[in-house]
């Protein structure tokens, strides 16, 4: 089996339980390689549980994930499972919601500590790449500012060039433009689209329908830890089957 | 009452003196209480219960009792029992320790603050555990505690004066050595206060600037 047919994420059955409630309810999917699938629904449907899980940090209690053939959840424990994950989680860039850059670092550094901590990358060319992915979301001149001093849209166009600095196999987006002002989310939306025709593999949760009909290849629909439709984008969202997510779509486009 | 400080210059040698050992005990108490005090923070925060006890113990002991009476029992208790450490540095170890109890309670405070959304950031992006600590959580809460170390910093530099009641010729034993010799304690004494006062000063100034560093990045 080669790398070039195996999917890019691959969820088998994945359940989550936090005590007595249960958030997922068993979920399969599968990326392929350069696809973008984007995950709507109500909040509260386990959407963002879902992606969490990806990359364990919500690790599921039944299930697989494989990324690019490899397990992601092995059964290992202790310094194994340390060692493991950590390595896995290099290959997924992660954006959260609220951004989480490193606020004692400038931009820069918020790009260049992984590659030098973490791969072994010399701080000059950790650098180099690193001024390459600043100038690449339009913030070449925000180098040596420090979070603080950026607004909400130019912190989460860092936060993805943060992402892009470890070379990552797929890009997990939580809600990445939820926290913005309206007139800040258009500028990080460009950065995605342009990481979307770089065929870079991407796995969306959103609550802006416009931006999922646009770029995703397929669009699942989510509520209460199930996918109750999924499908093309034109599909899913322009003609879709079932009763929930008619009504989900109707309050959705409605506001 | 007149004062006559020409009395002073002739002991100018045994102030200087006292000041450098004032300035050493501080810079030495001061790393040990920092070094201590995040070290304490950790084992109150993460280490296993084996390790935590002691901790809490020990914060409990000194917490409880003056540094003076702490002093005298570190001191003349050891020797009692047959252990004779030098003076300066039990004097040093004991007034370290006993501001790094609280340091460690400002530490912890400064690294539960720190957001839990850095954890994951850091964690998602690969690095351990260890890691995640050693880069973004104690950087972060470091720069948050700093003020309140530095003061701590200025009551521990005040605080040196108590090692002259085991022997330590800082500021204020040499101050009551010159005193003994020309019976003129004010002269003196305010010569020493003075003194205190120019290295308030110097710290505080060095405080001054790195909150305002800590300003960039808030």
């Amino acid at each position: 089996m080669t790398t070039q047919t195996q999917p890019m994420v691959l969820l088998k059955g994945i359940r989550k339980h936090f005590g007595s409630h249960e958030v997922l309810k068993g979920i399969d999917l599968t990326v392929e390689r350069g696809k973008i699938v984007s995950i709507i629904g109500p909040s509260g449907s386990g959407k963002s549980t879902l992606l969490r899980s990806i990359n364990m940090l919500e690790p599921p209690n039944a299930g697989e994930i494989w990324l690019n053939g490899e397990l992601v959840n092995q059964p290992l424990t202790g310094r194994a499972y340390e060692t493991h994950i950590n390595a896995v989680r290099q290959k997924m860039g992660k954006v959260f919601q609220q951004f989480n850059l490193f606020p004692h670092l400038t931009a820069l550094q918020n790009l260049t500590i992984g590659p030098i901590k973490l791969k072994g990358v010399s701080p000059a060319e950790a650098k180099v790449q690193a001024m390459e992915l600043l100038a690449k979301v339009g913030l070449a001149d925000k180098a040596d500012a420090y979070p603080a001093r950026l607004s909400g849209g130019q912190k989460q166009r860092v936060a993805i060039a943060r992402a892009l600095a470890m070379r990552p196999q797929v890009m997990l987006f939580d809600e990445a433009t939820s926290a913005l002002d309206p007139e800040l989310v258009d500028e990080v939306n460009l950065v995605m689209k342009q990481l979307a025709a770089e065929q870079m593999t991407m796995l969306i949760v959103t609550h802006e329908m416009n931006f999922a009909a646009e770029v995703s290849d397929w669009v699942l629909f989510m509520e209460d830890g199930l996918v109750v439709e999924q499908g093309p984008p034109e599909q899913v969202l322009k003609n879709p089957v079932m009763a929930r997510t008619q009504s989900f779509l109707r309050k959705h486009l409605a506001s | 009452m007149m004062l006559d400080f020409s009395v002073v210059p002739p002991y100018a040698g045994v102030l200087l003196n006292g000041l450098l050992w004032t300035l050493l005990i501080t810079a030495l108490a001061t790393t040990i209480a920092t070094v201590c005090g995040i070290l304490f923070a950790l084992i109150l925060l993460y280490a296993p219960l084996v390790l935590r006890w002691p901790v809490r113990f020990i914060c409990f002991l000194i917490m409880g009792t003056p540094l003076l009476l702490q002093l005298f029992l570190v001191y003349y208790g050891l020797s009692q029992v047959g252990v004779n450490l030098p003076a300066f540095w039990t004097g040093v170890a004991a007034l370290g320790l006993h501001y790094a109890v609280y340091n460690a309670q400002i530490m912890r405070t400064a690294i539960l603050g720190v957001d839990p959304g850095q954890t994951e950031a850091s964690r998602a992006l690969g690095f351990g555990r260890l890691a995640t600590l050693r880069h973004f959580i104690l950087p972060q809460a470091l720069l948050v505690a700093t003020p309140q170390l530095g003061n701590n910093t200025l009551i521990l530099l005040k605080d040196t004066a108590l090692l002259s009641v085991i022997g330590i010729t800082e500021l204020v034993l040499s101050s009551q050595l010159s005193i003994s010799r020309t019976f003129r304690p004010f002269e003196f004494y305010l010569t020493i206060a003075a003194l205190y006062y120019v290295i308030n000063l110097g710290m505080e100034w060095v405080l001054r600037r790195l909150a305002r560093r800590l300003e960039a990045i808030k």
